[in-house]
């Protein structure tokens, strides 16, 4: 057994209209931070539902292991009490539920150990300063009016108030303007530094991860992974794109 | 609508065959204990079953009317017995007349002190939290129990100002009996409808209330009614009366313990708001779901006067409920917000009705229906603005959320408008729980069940906090139990 924290093994993930990944493997150890990149349509989106367990993904073959135990059949609030939390590309409006009781209902489920209220208030209000956000959203219904970037805020306060040990942060840069990606981006590497947490970080945009230390990245195309390397790939594909590893892909 | 509710088409599955007698088979699933006690042998006296003139005269002799209310009472079963059945709402075969019994008396007259009050009676409304709640929040209570009140009581501090809350019957013989005489069933007359001019014939208990000039009553007033007797009709008969300038919230409880043949409730409402008057009506009605809910409640609104409804149905097995508000004065104004729950075996047809008729009125109407487990909810509403209803303005929002696809939801909007000069909105939304806000809650650790619980208790949300804090709470409860049963 490996003291990895996320293993995926030999994943090949398809909906009704048919298979979108193929064989991915990929390996995730605490504390490390991987990107996923990839054009549009490569599967990447798929790839973070398909670990957090969305249904509407399913498992054609292969594995998912986390800490070790093998959670592909594992539905997705037991993989979010393991630990695990995603970050949602168009996060959803729910009424009638205040983004903070949320929250706290959410910590409820993923802790152990019970949070005092006063002390809940106090990290959520300090967690919101660092976000920039007005601590009048707390009170309002969760993502209800939100704007772009006021949500995938929420999504990141989320994140640093539930601490998982692993988050899967889908496109959280899409549609923010340039202030916005440098306090999401903060956030993220609060999150880096308070838990050790890991992350899996898919964009298209190399933007968001200026700031970060990232460890590894993945090039994802037509569902297959088909480059890992580090840092310094961000870059590359930054300059020439995606074009070459897409025909290499075609091969 | 919301992302947590999507949109879809209408659902046509064809409705479950509720025209049956054997109501049995729809009274297995939700846990509904809270309600569901009851009592053995607590009748006194009762009439027999059935609709009779001599039921009738009975029933009048038995409640010592005064002669207009007994001659009252026979010219509205003549009526009940000329009218024909709706046929155009849920199906009502399953209730027969001849097995229902229409009066029965409780084994005690009515008291002002819990203290007097028969114990087994006064714990059935213990477990239902009443003689508490008056203690913390109410100015007056009123506790019916099958035909006649047990309880009636008004705080000290109201009473001194003039405001009156007693029983109908002794109203109709003390000071009030000329008002009763001039205002009871003039806004609901038994021609009305079959179920009006049956109660005409047969009502008994309920409130009345008056409320002075200029008083405003800040606290509310509640009355309760249950109904343990089985086979039984409850016609309660509630008449209020908000002198100008005055200021009332009056709540209406109902509940009834689950018997394996039918009930029946057919209860009037009768509400009188004069110049700038302003009454709040609430309702929580969680009747057992062997119930046939055929109540008719109306308002009528003078001068500035406003009128606000909070609608709670919850039970029943079978329910027409449309309330009327008629905006006679200029400038009345109306809002209605009401929630509908039908589950197994229910078929709950409710809405209201606004007749625009006063220059520059208002009415504002907001709904939410719920239905599972092949439950049906239709939602009717209709508006009327009358040629002299001019500069008036209406609005009406339902929303209707589907938890399965075996249950069905309605929506029947009918507008008639006659003048030019009026602003008038209606919408209308269909849905069923998004599978993908139910993936989002989940990914936070909440289980599916409880997501989809707070995705439903988050759509009524809008309504729910509109009810006094205690139904509020009751209503969540209610939601939870429902959510409950259909997820285990």
């Amino acid at each position: 057994m490996s003291d990895s924290l996320l293993q995926v093994k030999g994943l090949s993930v398809g909906i009704e209209d048919g298979q979108i990944l193929h064989d991915v493997d990929l390996t995730i150890n605490a504390g490390e931070t991987h990107v996923l990149m990839g054009p549009n349509g490569a599967g990447k989106s798929t790839l973070g539902n398909a670990i957090m367990g969305n249904p509407v993904y399913q498992v054609l073959d292969g594995q998912i292991l986390f800490n070790g135990e093998d959670i592909t059949k594992l539905t997705t609030d037991k993989r979010a009490r393991a630990g695990m939390f995603m970050s949602f590309q168009n996060p959803l409006e729910v009424p009638g539920i205040s983004l903070e009781s949320f929250i706290r209902n959410g910590m409820r489920q993923v802790s152990e150990k019970q949070m005092k209220l006063l002390q809940f208030k106090k990290k959520l209000e300090e967690t919101m300063k660092l976000l920039e956000m007005d601590p009048v959203y707390a009170e309002r219904d969760l993502n209800v009016g939100f704007s772009g970037g006021e949500k995938k805020k929420a999504e990141i306060l989320q994140m640093l108030m539930l601490s998982p040990k692993f988050a899967i942060l889908d496109e959280t840069d899409s549609g923010l303007d340039v202030d916005a990606v440098r306090t999401v981006s903060k956030g993220i590497e609060e999150y880096q530094k308070q838990t050790d947490g890991a992350l899996l970080i898919i964009t298209h945009n190399a933007k968001i991860l200026e700031a970060l230390k990232v460890d590894y990245t993945h090039i994802l195309v037509r569902g297959s992974l088909v480059q890992t390397g580090g840092p310094e790939l961000i870059e590359e594909i930054s300059r020439n794109g995606f074009e070459k590893f897409i025909e290499e892909a075609a091969k | 609508m919301n992302d947590a509710v999507k949109d879809s088409a209408v659902h046509y599955d064809p409705p479950i065959d509720t025209s049956t007698d054997d109501i049995n088979a729809y009274l297995e699933g939700t846990n509904r204990s809270l309600y569901n006690f009851r009592d053995e042998g607590t009748d006194y006296y009762k009439v027999d079953e059935g609709l009779t003139r001599e039921i009738v005269d009975q029933i009048s002799k038995e409640k010592n009317d005064p002669e207009w209310m007994h001659e009252f009472r026979l010219k509205s079963l003549e009526i009940y017995n000329q009218m024909r059945v709706p046929d155009w709402g849920p199906p009502i075969d399953g209730l027969n007349m001849d097995n229902i019994v229409t009066y029965v008396r409780p084994k005690t007259d009515m008291k002002a002190s819990w203290e007097d009050v028969p114990e087994e009676i006064k714990s059935t409304f213990d477990k239902l939290g009443i003689p508490q709640a008056e203690h913390k929040y109410l100015a007056g209570v009123g506790a019916q129990y099958d035909s006649e009140l047990v309880y009636h009581h008004l705080q000290d501090f109201v009473a001194e100002h003039g405001v009156i809350y007693s029983d109908l019957e002794s109203a109709m013989r003390g000071e009030y009996a000329q008002m009763i005489q001039d205002y009871f069933m003039k806004l609901v007359p038994p021609t009305d409808h079959k179920f009006a001019a049956l109660h005409g014939a047969v009502w008994s208990g309920g409130s009345f209330v008056y409320v002075p000039k200029g008083v405003k009553v800040d606290i509310p007033l509640q009355s309760y009614f249950r109904l343990n007797a089985k086979g039984a009709g409850q016609f309660e008969h509630t008449l209020i009366i908000v002198e100008e300038d005055a200021d009332l919230h009056f709540i209406e409880g109902c509940s009834a313990p689950k018997w394996n043949v039918a009930n029946l409730h057919a209860g009037c409402v009768e509400l009188y708001v004069k110049k700038n008057a302003r009454l709040r009506y609430s309702t929580i009605e969680n009747w057992s779901k062997n119930m046939y809910n055929l109540n008719t409640k109306r308002a009528i609104v003078e001068e500035g006067g406003r009128m606000e409804w909070v609608s709670g149905s919850f039970g029943s097995h079978v329910s027409y409920l449309y309330p009327t508000t008629i905006l006679k004065g200029k400038g009345a104004d109306c809002e209605y917000t009401g929630i509908t729950f039908s589950g197994k075996g229910q078929d709950l047809d409710t809405g209201c009705r606004m007749v625009h008729i006063g220059e520059e009125t208002s009415s504002l109407v907001t709904t939410k229906s719920l239905s599972k487990d092949g439950g049906i909810g239709t939602f009717r509403s209709a508006v009327e603005i009358r040629p002299s209803a001019r500069r008036s303005k209406s609005s009406v929002d339902c929303q209707s959320l589907m938890l399965d696809d075996i249950s069905r939801s309605d929506t029947i909007p009918e507008m008639d408008v006659c003048t030019e000069d009026c602003d008038i909105g209606h919408e209308a939304k269909i849905g069923s729980i998004s599978d993908e806000a139910v993936f989002y809650l989940m990914s936070r650790g909440i289980s599916e069940d409880e997501a989809r619980a707070m995705i439903v208790s988050g759509f009524a949300n809008p309504i729910s906090k509109e009810l006094p804090l205690e139904y509020a709470a009751e209503m969540n409860n209610l939601i939870k139990l429902e959510m409950e049963g259909s997820l285990a």
